[in-house]
């Protein structure tokens, strides 16, 4: 749909630049050329400290604070080495865990809720989806406190499973949202041939209409690991006592060896590759998953 | 907690209400479908924010367990009255999400305008301006702190040494340090504001576009004219959506200046980090935490009206449609 859309916004913008830039005296191609080196200049300036972290994690200590900077060198994987020595493994074990155990018991709950408020809707489903979402925008800080009590009664502070039950509850408005769209786009054709057919509830929505919302139950994983992975403020505040997630990791390592730039560069790369990854994979799907699914 | 009410609904949603439950019961089950979610969020989310009120209504500190005491409105007084490191945090949260926000705005217009044109690497360059937002913020931070905004080593101090006269290698985070803090957040959050101004854009009907430029509009005439005007309730939707994100970051503040120097960078939520999880005030640092819940209402509820809005179809043809 939305390729649809450009394609045609494509096609369609092309008398643009011949009617109005050479009525100014400008020709077609030196204004596109111009836009094209002010996008990629621009593009480039914000992609830049993301780029110099990747290149400083393959530096040696000395040549990562060089200036001017270098960015054509002869990389070491010396930092990489030492990173994979140290117990940055257990800490990125440990995030991909989280990520992936809370995201699978969110969709355990939210595909049915979803389902249910969509395709069953009731006077009440309005209320219900904005329940979700006032629970999606109560600060965390007004929750931390009790949840540290709790926690330490329970002894899990500085524990992976209790990060898992935090970053379910933290993404379950959001997949409950987002796939509630999907759901909504379904024709309503198919639903009442299920119908006719005798589909139960349960073989409706898991033989039926989960194959045709494939993609979009894909992108809301996506969406959820994303923002577990990069997850901070519950990560501090209850498990950096422990083994846990990779920004504990960061801020462990910042303490303990913060003036080796290259060796934390090294990191960070790690840090960040897997979602990077994953959110250029997704990125058509990033708006609709951050805007609660209303804007597609 | 059902703060949000949105405006004309009269009914509540306690799933625990045995009418509700007794009209379940008769209900098909994809009603009850949605109760495991619903009961998973009010355990998670509500039942603490309770205790977080009870807490708040405690002299409450872990290094004295003896002193525990309930005291009601004391934590709330000495906060309101007393503290000043409470009135620099007010203050400090308003300024970094409305600067954060509304430069970020700005910033994803001018992303979105760029690479709403033809040109060769277009989707190369999308995927790079939208890259920031996908980067692990503490791992972020860290690049800006040290690669970026090092007053000796960092590249940004370079390229002011090299370009400007004199020797200016601003200390960022030391000297500047609201500045650095809001410079990363707006980094980070302009692709944020890119995506959704994008859609946008992409929304507007071609034949609108056309009919502007046969009556000779310049490309500045329609972008004022017919982009801009269009995108007015997107630029709502995400000013709305990234003060609700924006005003709980605290991974940039923690990561750059430790909410300092003094207090500066300290805003609401970090104060209460500060009071309860390093300071081991749970009764102090749960009255903060109150006060933050109240505070977000506001903006919580302007979202609401406007979500609803959305939902209820005033901007179905042009939001949710194509």
């Amino acid at each position: 749909m939305q390729t649809a859309l450009q394609e045609r916004s494509l096609t369609a913008r092309r008398p643009r630049g011949f009617a109005i830039r050479r009525q100014r005296g400008f020709s077609k191609e030196g204004a596109s050329a111009t836009w094209a080196i002010a996008a990629w200049v621009i593009g480039l300036l914000a992609f830049f400290p993301v780029l110099y972290m990747v290149l400083t994690g393959f530096k040696t200590e000395q040549a990562a604070v060089d200036l001017p900077p270098k960015l054509v060198f002869e990389p070491t994987f010396d930092q990489y080495r030492a990173i994979f020595e140290s117990d940055f493994r257990p800490f990125f074990v440990n995030s991909a865990v989280a990520s992936v155990v809370s995201t699978a018991i969110v969709m355990l709950l939210a595909l049915p809720a979803a389902y249910g408020i969509a395709i069953h809707p009731t006077r009440k489903a309005k209320d219900v989806l904005f329940f979700f979402i006032s629970t999606k925008f109560l600060p965390p800080a007004g929750v931390i406190v009790p949840l540290f009590i709790i926690w330490r009664d329970l002894g899990l502070l500085g524990s992976l499973r209790g990060l898992v039950i935090l970053y379910t509850a933290m993404n379950l408005p959001i997949a409950v949202w987002m796939l509630r769209s999907f759901f909504e786009e379904i024709p309503r054709d198919v639903l009442d041939a299920a119908r006719i057919d005798g589909a139960g509830v349960i073989r409706e929505l898991v033989e039926i209409l989960l194959p045709m919302i494939a993609p979009g139950v894909v992108a809301t994983m996506f969406i959820s690991i994303i923002f577990a992975w990069n997850e901070f403020f519950f990560a501090v505040s209850l498990a950096s006592a422990g083994t846990t997630t990779v920004p504990i990791f960061m801020v462990k390592f910042v303490t303990s060896e913060g003036l080796f730039w290259a060796r934390l560069s090294a990191a960070g790369t790690m840090a960040i590759l897997p979602i990077v990854l994953i959110g250029w994979i997704a990125q058509r799907q990033l708006v609709r998953g951050l805007s609660l699914g209303a804007v597609k | 907690m059902a703060i949000a009410q949105p405006p004309g609904s009269s009914v509540d949603p306690r799933p625990a209400s045995s009418g509700l439950l007794r009209r379940l019961g008769n209900q098909p089950v994809g009603r009850l479908l949605i109760l495991p979610a619903i009961i998973y969020s009010v355990l998670i989310t509500q039942a603490p924010f309770l205790l977080t009120i009870w807490y708040s209504f405690q002299r409450w500190n872990l290094l004295r367990p003896d002193r525990r005491d309930t005291i009601w409105f004391e934590n709330y007084r000495y906060i309101l009255t007393e503290f000043g490191a409470f009135r620099e945090a007010i203050l400090r949260t308003v300024t970094f999400t409305a600067g954060a926000v509304l430069i970020s705005l700005l910033v994803g217009l001018l992303y979105a305008e760029l690479v709403n044109h033809r040109f060769p690497g277009r989707g190369v360059v999308r995927t790079l301006l939208i890259t920031p937002f996908l980067v692990m913020p503490v791992a972020a931070a860290l690049t800006w702190k040290n690669l970026m905004l090092n007053p000796v080593y960092g590249v940004v101090d370079w390229v002011f040494r090299t370009v400007l006269p004199g020797d200016p290698s601003p200390n960022w985070t030391g000297t500047y340090p609201e500045i650095s803090v809001i410079g990363v957040m707006v980094w980070r959050w302009a692709p944020f504001m890119m995506l959704i101004l994008l859609a946008g854009m992409q929304s507007i009907s071609e034949e609108i576009r056309e009919a502007a430029r046969v009556d000779g509009a310049t490309p500045w005439q329609e972008f004022t004219g017919i982009t801009l005007p269009h995108l007015y309730k997107f630029m709502q939707l995400g000013g709305l959506l990234g003060t609700v994100y924006i005003v709980n970051e605290v991974d940039a503040i923690y990561m750059l200046t430790k909410g300092g120097p003094g207090n500066a960078t300290t805003t609401l939520p970090y104060l209460v980090y500060r009071t309860a999880i390093e300071g081991n005030n749970i009764g102090r640092g749960a009255a903060l935490g109150v006060i933050a819940v109240i505070l977000s209402m506001v903006a919580i509820t302007i979202l609401i009206r406007a979500l609803d809005r959305m939902m209820r179809g005033t901007y179905a043809d042009s939001v949710a449609g194509t």
